[in-house]
């Protein structure tokens, strides 16, 4: 949109030959508030502590002028530029390979755009970003907020209570926790300290399945407190509420909105993404705000960083059930590629498999890519026809996971998509080609983390097949027996 | 050839890996706009199609064939009314699952660039055809400033023509929300700027989709009665 500045405020206007872009205008002036001027409470809600488009907005846009003019509403340029190069103002997109331009019919001008964020909306050159900066809406508590009376183990009381510090003193932490350790309910009061202190809060994660995963978990653990639950097309996109469960990706909706925000799995993303990630969680925060990271594999920087002293955190090495982790077995397999293409699996992984078939013992086994797991799936089904191969792009992805969630299914074969979040009580895991680069360190714990999940079943196999150890392998046995030392050391194992 | 600049693809933005060899480093370079993954995933319309509409036979069951038309142009036809507003739609990919998400981004996101996608095949289509004028079907204002182009234009002057911009659109509704009854009997949605002279003139209509037609026939069925010698239209999806 195009604007002129009159009376120190923006005043839209496309026929006024001094009108200009917004991104343009050397600076937004603000209107001081008239605490006289009776606002719009729907828009209140709509927009406190986010930053959206003017197609986000069901409400006029005179109407929205008008809160601008009486200070109620704050307006930002959607395209920065630092000198020449735009950088998006929502994702922070400053890669000249992710800008277009268009001939636009709002600006009558070629109007860069980021193609990095469009499916969240487009932002172009002339884009408005509006915020709210009148009052907050009050919020009643309930006489009490926290209904789950769950008991803690003694690491998880460690984090939990460490958790409740950083929220209260506005300061960074990262939580540590092998998987199964039970990093939700670390959360709990935490959550409990914010909420009645008034504090607005957000939980982040970078799975839609975890959002829906865990907004009854917390609804039923505060029952009494309003929870929007944030994703691609959920219906909570207009709800103001105190707790927010969000995936990462909502939060380039939101500025300046929480007090505490909670970041889920921060280790889930290719580093690009990592940094639009950063860039949305900062701006979404308020400048003064805890930060929690939640992860079972933090990357080599971090670890490094929780080891010089540079970054607060807090280990959880034990499972909630008090057993150790599994430890990986590495067995090299000879050039399994080579064999696939003939159609034969090397004899070890065979046996591997087989025997967990007579056994009837569930079990998973990762391959590094779509068309070597799919050669393996004939070539087992010849034991058991009942096997089932599973990837990201499968249609009948839910469907699988649920046959062998109801153990109909013996063997799974899957891509790293189930690394991380599906639980499956009592399984043996394989990796087929664990020195694909695909394997990461953080890969490897993961799928490790996937074996001896329930207490009446704590052990499980895990095994790295390969053709060459690599460093990666070795970094996630090392993670592993690491956390097992310091859970015996604290006297978190059952002995 | 950009040795240092690396070309990624407009949709998927893999980097795409330049061809070397003799014939790429002899021969003046084609810009590649697209992987070759997402290009294998275009399906170029070639083959058996309907004589009017460019309908693919190898996707219509045969109860749906009139000779060498499919049975909607056959309707068309049959109503005097209608008969010859359209000469001829040329399409020239199928409307697949993967060219929606494409088009979906193209116009509904307002992905711009992805115009550019489809430049070269225009051109050369259009060259072909060798029209005096193109004419973008019209978008309502509001729908205009919501989306900030005009995708059929945006075809056009991707392909490095020039927009004739004849028409305008006198009703707003979305046409994709409509059935196909619902859009022929529709009352007329397009209305010819007062001072054109388009008299004898051969008039190509542009679109980035070809659904029902009932679009494209309305606006040719306009600008023949405005005195256009001939009326086809282009469009990108069918």
């Amino acid at each position: 949109m195009r604007f002129i500045i009159k009376n120190d405020m923006l005043i839209p206007s496309t026929t006024d030959k001094d009108s200009l872009p917004i991104s343009r205008l050397p600076s937004i002036p603000q209107p001081p508030l008239q605490p006289t001027f009776s606002y719009n409470p729907d828009l209140q809600q709509l927009l406190i502590g986010k930053q959206l488009l003017l197609e986000d907005i069901p409400i006029p846009f005179k109407e929205i002028q008008k809160h601008y003019e009486n200070g109620y509403i704050t307006y930002r340029k959607g395209i920065q530029y630092e000198g020449k190069r735009p950088v998006c103002a929502r994702c922070g997109n400053m890669d000249t390979h992710w800008f277009a331009t268009y001939p636009c019919s709002r600006c009558g001008e070629t109007c860069h755009y980021c193609r990095y964020c469009i499916m969240m909306g487009r932002i172009s050159a002339c884009t408005v970003l509006i915020g709210w900066s009148g009052p907050v809406p009050d919020t009643q508590l309930p006489a009490t907020i926290k209904q789950w009376k769950g008991a803690l183990s003694k690491g998880q009381q460690v984090a939990s209570d460490h958790v409740i510090e950083a929220i209260n003193q506005n300061q960074e932490h990262l939580v540590w926790a092998v998987c199964g350790a039970g990093k939700t309910e670390v959360l709990f009061a935490g959550i409990e300290a914010a909420l009645a202190a008034k504090k607005r809060i957000c939980i982040a994660t970078p799975r839609t399945d975890v959002v829906l995963e865990l907004t009854p978990r917390l609804k039923a653990a505060f029952p009494e407190i309003k929870v929007a639950s944030l994703y691609g097309g959920s219906e909570d996109r207009h709800l103001y509420a105190p707790l927010t469960i969000a995936t990462t990706h909502q939060l380039l909706r939101f500025y300046q909105a929480f007090d505490a925000l909670i970041l889920d799995e921060v280790d889930a993303f290719p580093y690009t993404v990592e940094e639009s990630l950063q860039h949305a969680a900062i701006q979404a925060r308020k400048p003064s705000a805890a930060m929690i990271y939640l992860t079972a594999t933090p990357n080599q920087k971090w670890q490094r960083e929780c080891r010089t002293g540079k970054r607060a955190f807090t280990t959880i090495p034990a499972r909630f059930h008090r057993y150790p982790l599994p430890v990986p077995e590495f067995e090299w397999c000879g050039n399994w590629q080579k064999q696939l293409q003939k159609n034969k699996l090397p004899p070890n992984v065979l046996r591997w498999i087989t025997a967990r078939i007579q056994a009837n013992k569930q079990a998973l086994v990762f391959f590094p890519h779509i068309p070597l797991m799919e050669k393996a799936l004939p070539i087992l089904r010849q034991y058991t026809s009942t096997i089932e191969a599973v990837h990201a792009e499968d249609p009948d992805r839910k469907e699988k996971v649920q046959r062998m969630r109801s153990k109909e299914t013996p063997l799974l074969l899957t891509t790293t998509i189930l690394e991380r979040g599906v639980t499956f009580p009592n399984i043996d895991v394989a990796v087929v080609g664990a020195e694909d680069a695909i394997f990461s360190e953080s890969a490897l714990v993961q799928i490790a983390g996937r074996a001896g999940r329930s207490k009446d079943h704590p052990e499980g196999v895990v095994t790295y097949f390969h053709y060459g150890k690599t460093e990666e392998m070795l970094k996630a046995r090392k993670q592993i027996v690491a956390m097992n030392r310091e859970g015996l050391k604290r006297d978190l194992l059952k002995k | 050839m950009n040795l240092f600049l690396q070309n990624h693809c407009l949709i998927c933005h893999e980097v795409i890996l330049p061809s070397i060899g003799w014939k790429a480093i002899f021969s003046v370079d084609k810009e590649q706009l697209i992987c070759p993954a997402c290009e294998g995933k275009l399906e170029k319309i070639e083959g058996d199609q309907c004589q009017i509409c460019s309908r693919p036979f190898s996707q219509v069951d045969s109860k749906f064939r009139n000779g060498s038309v499919c049975h909607d142009c056959f309707r068309w036809e049959e109503d005097s009314k209608w008969q010859g507003a359209l000469e001829k739609n040329y399409s020239l990919f199928v409307y697949n699952d993967f060219l929606k998400e494409v088009i979906a981004r193209f116009k509904f996101r307002g992905d711009y660039v992805l115009a550019r996608i489809f430049a070269e095949h225009f051109k050369m289509k259009l060259k072909q055809l060798a029209p005096d004028m193109l004419v973008p079907i019209p978008l309502s204002d509001e729908r205009q400033f919501e989306r900030g182009f005009n995708q059929a234009a945006a075809l056009i002057t991707a392909a490095g023509f020039s927009p004739a911009d004849l028409l305008s659109r006198v009703h707003s509704e979305k046409q994709s929300k409509k059935s196909r009854s619902e859009r022929i009997h529709l009352p007329q949605v397009f209305q010819v700027h007062p001072d054109v002279n388009i008299a004898g003139k051969k008039v190509v209509l542009i679109d980035d989709i070809y659904t029902t037609g009932s679009t494209l026939r309305h606006a040719a069925k306009l600008l023949k009665e405005a005195g256009a010698a001939s009326m086809q239209s282009l469009t990108l999806a069918r």
